[in-house]
């Protein structure tokens, strides 16, 4: 990482803490905001956010572990995390896995290689009842068939971090 | 009574601050007394009466308290909690403006699960409004005694922050682990204060049964379970969706109303739950009999229980905090059986000792993911040996 580059963390990490009143009850928080603006929650940011909250390193890395949204590497812009849970796996969620499989030329669990997607499983994302569904980022897709996938992706890589396509819930 | 589907939800027809404002004109003792006389137990599946909870946090003298509203709707087929937020979060947010001003508490924290985060900037705009309209910060309606405000925290994808001494941890920027009980929340929660944590769905109740009474609430629903229900029902249904019906309809009932006739089985309770099979469908969905926090998961005629009950075996291994041994290994012991049984090679004696690892789970867990996390296993055993034992048509 370049030199300006963990300036910058370090004092995005500093105000952030700062703001959080520098309590623990601020650590859940912070790794999100890391999280969201740099990718990854990098040993570097690990280091500064334990000296923020005056705490050990470990015990940072021992939350970030527990949390399936919080990450140690480096994840792709777009992070596409499909339920897996029983309704949509009625509704049909095997095909579009493999279609996603297809068009990002990777796996489960897998990063594509210009670092834009990463595919996860999610466990039940509530959206049962429009089934499949899945996120990507903060958005969630409903109704998603094999067919759409080629038009969600292309809407990703077509925009700069925020989806352009929107996602879509019924109510 | 009539059910609405996904449309109009009774609660939603008490006006906003209608409830706020007679809750406030009852004063403390009145709120609580009321919420205990409506009979309103918690939606959030354990079915704690939610006026003794009240009770006891109120009853507790602390120089802080806390109100959280239990948004982590994690359970595999619920989603009841998300169209309320979608749609009525202001009930909700007074809801806890209600329980904070009859504990005692000013500050109130809606725990939202991080899937749901992309209803935070609309829930933000509603609290917005709310302050400005004199509801929430100093001075609520005018009234000199009376405080209170409420900030969001997002979780980060982990099923079991929503039991409520795991959710506490996470708040306090810990590992969701759940805690042992005693002490219960409303003694010893957040930051070591009384909080009292209730569901999205408990909260939203709560103006309505202000604004109408307690005996009007009471008088829906059965003997011991009070009031209405609204139940997230998806799987082989031709209209899957957010219901609301008075607790004590039959199975059978909710299936002609969803579309779900000719279904082979339900799972009620979402993956903690029981898998209810056919032939018992004039039982009736109650805390009483078939207890739920409001999933309803429908099975068609051709569906393969096996898969069902692996694909939930699945959840609970990746969704066990680990922290004791009957979950963290008996979760994997019996997912393993699941496969022996969908490769046809899990003898009687195998299957009967998987059966008695899950009653020991059910016993020996610390906290309710493990403690019920065999249930759907237990309940294809019982109903559905048949189907499930002796395969030659393997699946992989
Ligand atoms: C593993 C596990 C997950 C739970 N998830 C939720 C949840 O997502 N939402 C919820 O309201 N309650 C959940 N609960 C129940 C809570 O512990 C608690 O009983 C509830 O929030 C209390 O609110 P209520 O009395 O209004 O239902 C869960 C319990 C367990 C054991
Ligand atoms: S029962 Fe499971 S989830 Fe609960 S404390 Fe034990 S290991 Fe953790
Ligand atoms: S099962 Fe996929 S969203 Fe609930």
């Amino acid at each position: 990482m370049l030199v300006t580059e963990q300036d910058r963390l370090r004092d995005d990490i500093l105000a952030w803490g700062d703001a959080g009143g520098g309590s623990r009850e601020a650590l859940i928080p912070l790794l999100q905001r890391v999280q969201q603006k740099y990718g990854e929650i990098s040993d570097f940011a690990m280091q500064v956010i334990a000296d923020v909250l005056s705490i050990h390193p470990v015990e940072v890395q021992s939350v970030i572990s527990f949390y399936h949204f919080l990450d140690l590497s480096a994840r792709g812009k777009f992070i596409i995390r499909l339920c897996r849970t029983i309704s949509c796996d009625i509704a049909g969620k095997d095909r579009l896995a493999r279609q996603l499989e297809n068009d990002l030329g990777i796996s489960f669990g897998e990063t594509t290689n210009d670092g834009m997607f990463t595919l996860e499983w999610a466990n039940c994302i509530g959206m049962c009842d429009q089934g499949p569904a899945m996120l990507i980022n903060e958005k969630v897709f409903t109704r998603v068939t094999p067919e759409l996938v080629h038009n969600v992706l292309q809407a990703c890589r077509a925009s700069f971090g925020n989806i352009g396509l929107e996602g879509k819930e019924e109510l | 009574m009539s059910p609405s589907h996904t449309g109009e939800l009774t609660f939603s027809t008490v006006k906003p601050r209608v409830g706020l404002q007679a809750a406030l004109d009852k004063g403390r003792a009145g709120i609580v007394a009321e919420v205990s006389g409506s009979g309103l137990k918690g939606r959030g599946g354990a079915g704690f009466p939610t006026g003794v909870k009240w009770n006891l946090a109120a009853a507790t003298v602390a120089d802080e308290k806390f109100v959280v509203c239990n948004a982590d709707e994690g359970e595999p087929g619920t989603f009841k909690d998300r169209v309320i937020l979608n749609r009525f979060a202001d009930l909700v947010f007074e809801g806890m403006i209600i329980a904070g001003y009859a504990i005692g508490a000013q500050k109130g924290i809606l725990y939202l699960r991080g899937e749901y985060s992309y209803l935070r900037k609309d829930l933000e705009k509603t609290l917005e409004r709310m302050r400005t309209e004199g509801m929430l910060g100093e001075r609520v309606l005018g009234r000199d005694d009376v405080s209170f405000d409420i900030e969001i925290f997002i979780g980060s994808g982990a099923y079991v922050c929503g039991e409520e001494t795991a959710l506490i941890e996470s708040l306090e920027g810990q590992r969701g682990e759940p805690r042992n009980r005693p002490p219960f929340p409303v003694n010893t929660g957040y930051k070591g204060r009384p909080t009292v944590v209730n569901n999205v769905e408990t909260l939203a109740w709560i103006p309505s049964i202000m604004a109408r009474g307690a005996d009007w609430f009471s008088s829906l629903g059965t003997d011991k379970s009070k009031g209405l229900k609204l139940f997230s029902v998806s799987g082989d249904v031709e209209r899957p969706g957010v219901y609301e019906f008075p607790w004590g309809l039959t199975i059978a009932d909710l299936m002609r109303e969803v579309g779900g006739e000719n279904a082979k089985a339900v799972q009620v309770g979402g993956a903690s739950g029981y898998i209810v099979p056919a032939r018992d469908f004039e039982r009736h969905i109650a805390f009483e009999d078939v207890p739920t926090g409001g999933a309803v998961i429908v099975f068609g005629p051709h569906r393969d229980m096996l898969q069902v009950v692996s694909n939930f075996m699945e959840f609970f291994v990746g969704e066990s905090c680990g922290q004791c041994t009957p979950c963290r290994e008996g979760n994997v012991k019996l997912l393993e059986g699941l496969r022996l049984l969908e490769e046809g090679r899990c003898s009687t004696r195998q299957m009967r000792e998987l059966c008695a690892l899950g009653e020991t789970m059910q016993q020996a867990s610390k906290c309710g993911l493990g403690q019920s996390s065999p249930n759907a296993f237990l309940s294809i055993v019982k109903h559905y040996g048949d189907e499930i034992m002796g395969r030659t048509d393997v699946i992989v």
